[in-house]
């Protein structure tokens, strides 16, 4: 059985999560698959919700198929497709289920998915739904009911090191710290300082809580500025994107693997932070190749 | 003030039509100012229906008629008259003065010509930009004087998200602001950051009860 992931966090090892992004119809085929191969290569699969606003299958079945195959589960849930009521049933549900880790997210506009017309919801915001969270461990919902059986949830929440203007961002992640998290994935990263700046910030107001730097490898010149470009917190820097250029043609995923394993060493080495959180959507099956290069295989 | 956009013509023209005999009323208080459905839009309007209906051998004969307020039912009532001669009435108030006049010449189909959009104000000629959600829980004494209900995409309330793009703009428009930024900004400027850092609870979402009714306190 796989280790509760808060007992790993506990411990020193240097903790690696990886993302499981569920499919969209109801043939889980792929996604077992996935699931099968990084189980045991990574403390956590981190199960996302709706991810980028696209339906999909649900975050909490995956995280069940996750348990059925013996692996770890973090469920994200964000605050754009359920209001109160909706959230904490699903909470409830989760974790009479065995699912103990939840990372709590704002999500996405509806606008960036694929059903632009939805009604977006937003009830909570992320630091609301964390405290929601200690609320509903506490043994009693939101509007103060009694619960017949609480929570016990390990929780995470995420954060962009490369937002600009950065401290509105600080003021927001200072208010998740103060509502209790036991671990922070970031945004992707690509550079090393910016991670070593958010840490020290995160440190002078929390000490124990877990910092996992966020990997999502870069595979091309044309990705790189789409992303430098569209994606909201994200800041490849151009030594980076001259790396991808010069890599033979045919060669940009090998290139990628190979520059998120460095900054994976690098991380580890100079003892940034204190894990990683590896997003390489659309190429779980290459997430070993990464592991191996960055010696955590 | 209240924002609205006309309809297209085309959907006007579907309305509208069954009719052949049409009352087209503006109100001239605040659809008027963003240019959707004042004196000078009623005109507009009513020429651009004549001249479509002509041209499709189906004749529509348009009266013309703008009201100081839509929204009130002691202004309605000089339109009595010319209601009474239509088949139907084409509206350019907004949703309240649409509905203002369909309470009251209920026995006539009464047309809404606009989408009402927001409450805002005007930023610049012929640019307005929403302000207030009517959300019937005011906060904008901890936020700087600017809306995080409606300026934020999201209607967060502890911070921005994290899409925030470059420069301080939304997710989901470069060409909008980021309303925690804006917050942020002002809150720096007058020295009252402490004020972002303070952790709000879920809205209270029971502040106004749809549908809305307010009664003023009796002296």
């Amino acid at each position: 059985m796989a280790t509760p992931f808060r007992e790993t966090l506990k411990t020193k090892k240097f903790v690696v999560t990886a993302e499981a992004a569920p499919g969209k119809g109801s043939n889980v085929a792929k996604t077992i698959e996935h699931i099968e191969l990084l189980k045991d290569k990574v403390d956590a699969l981190n199960v996302t919700d709706n991810q980028s606003s696209v339906m999909r299958y649900p975050s909490v079945g995956v995280c069940l198929l996750i348990k059925e195959h013996g692996g770890e589960p973090v469920l994200q849930i964000t605050c754009r497709d359920r209001n109160r009521l909706a959230i904490q049933a699903d909470l409830l549900f989760a974790y009479s289920r065995g699912i103990s880790n939840v990372l709590c997210l704002t999500g996405d506009s509806v606008d960036v998915g694929d059903h632009k017309e939805a009604k977006q919801v937003f009830d909570l915001d992320s630091v609301q739904l964390i405290h929601l969270v200690h609320t509903l461990s506490s043994g009693k919902d939101m509007a103060g009911n009694e619960l017949d059986g609480a929570v016990d949830f390990c929780i995470g929440t995420s954060a962009s090191p490369s937002s600009d203007p950065l401290e509105p961002q600080l003021i927001k992640v200072e208010k998740k710290l103060r509502a209790g998290v036991d671990f922070i994935q970031t945004q992707a990263v690509y550079d090393l300082d910016e991670l070593k700046r958010f840490t020290e910030f995160v440190r002078k107001i929390d000490q124990d809580v877990k910092i996992l730097g966020g990997i999502v490898p870069v595979i091309g010149v044309k990705m790189a500025s789409y992303m430098n470009e569209n994606v909201p917190g994200i800041f490849i820097p151009q030594s980076l994107i001259d790396e991808l250029a010069e890599a033979p043609k045919g060669t940009g995923v090998a290139k990628g693997i190979e520059m998120a394993a460095r900054l994976i060493r690098q991380i580890k080495e100079q003892n940034v932070c204190d894990g990683v959180h590896i997003m390489f959507i659309g190429r779980e099956d290459r997430v070993p190749e990464i592991l191996e290069a960055a010696g955590l295989a | 003030m209240i924002i609205a956009e006309r309809k297209s013509l085309e959907e006007i023209r579907q309305e509208l039509a069954p009719y052949k005999r049409v009352l087209v009323a503006g109100c001239a208080t605040c659809v008027a100012v963003c240019w959707a459905g004042g004196e000078k839009e009623v005109g507009i309007l009513a020429s651009e229906l004549r001249l479509a209906r002509d041209a499709e051998g189906n004749e529509i004969v348009t009266s013309e008629a703008t009201v100081e307020r839509q929204c009130e039912k002691e202004m309605i009532e000089e339109l009595s008259e010319q209601v009474a001669q239509v088949d139907a009435v084409l509206s350019l108030a907004c949703g309240a003065g649409v509905q203002t006049m369909a309470e009251r010449f209920e026995d006539k189909p009464v047309l809404p010509a606009v989408n009402t959009t927001f409450i805002g104000m005007p930023e610049t000629e012929g640019l307005w930009v929403e302000m207030c959600g009517a959300c019937g829980d005011c906060l904008l004494d901890r936020t700087g004087g600017v809306c995080p209900m409606v300026r934020c995409a999201k209607g967060l309330l502890n911070g921005p998200c994290g899409g925030t793009r470059k420069g301080g703009k939304c997710e989901i428009d470069p060409d909008k602001d980021c309303g925690w930024v804006l917050i942020y900004r002002r809150l720096e400027k007058q020295g009252r950051l402490d004020l972002m850092r303070e952790y709000y609870s879920p809205k209270n979402y029971r502040a106004v009860k749809r549908p809305g009714r307010v009664q003023a306190a009796r002296a």
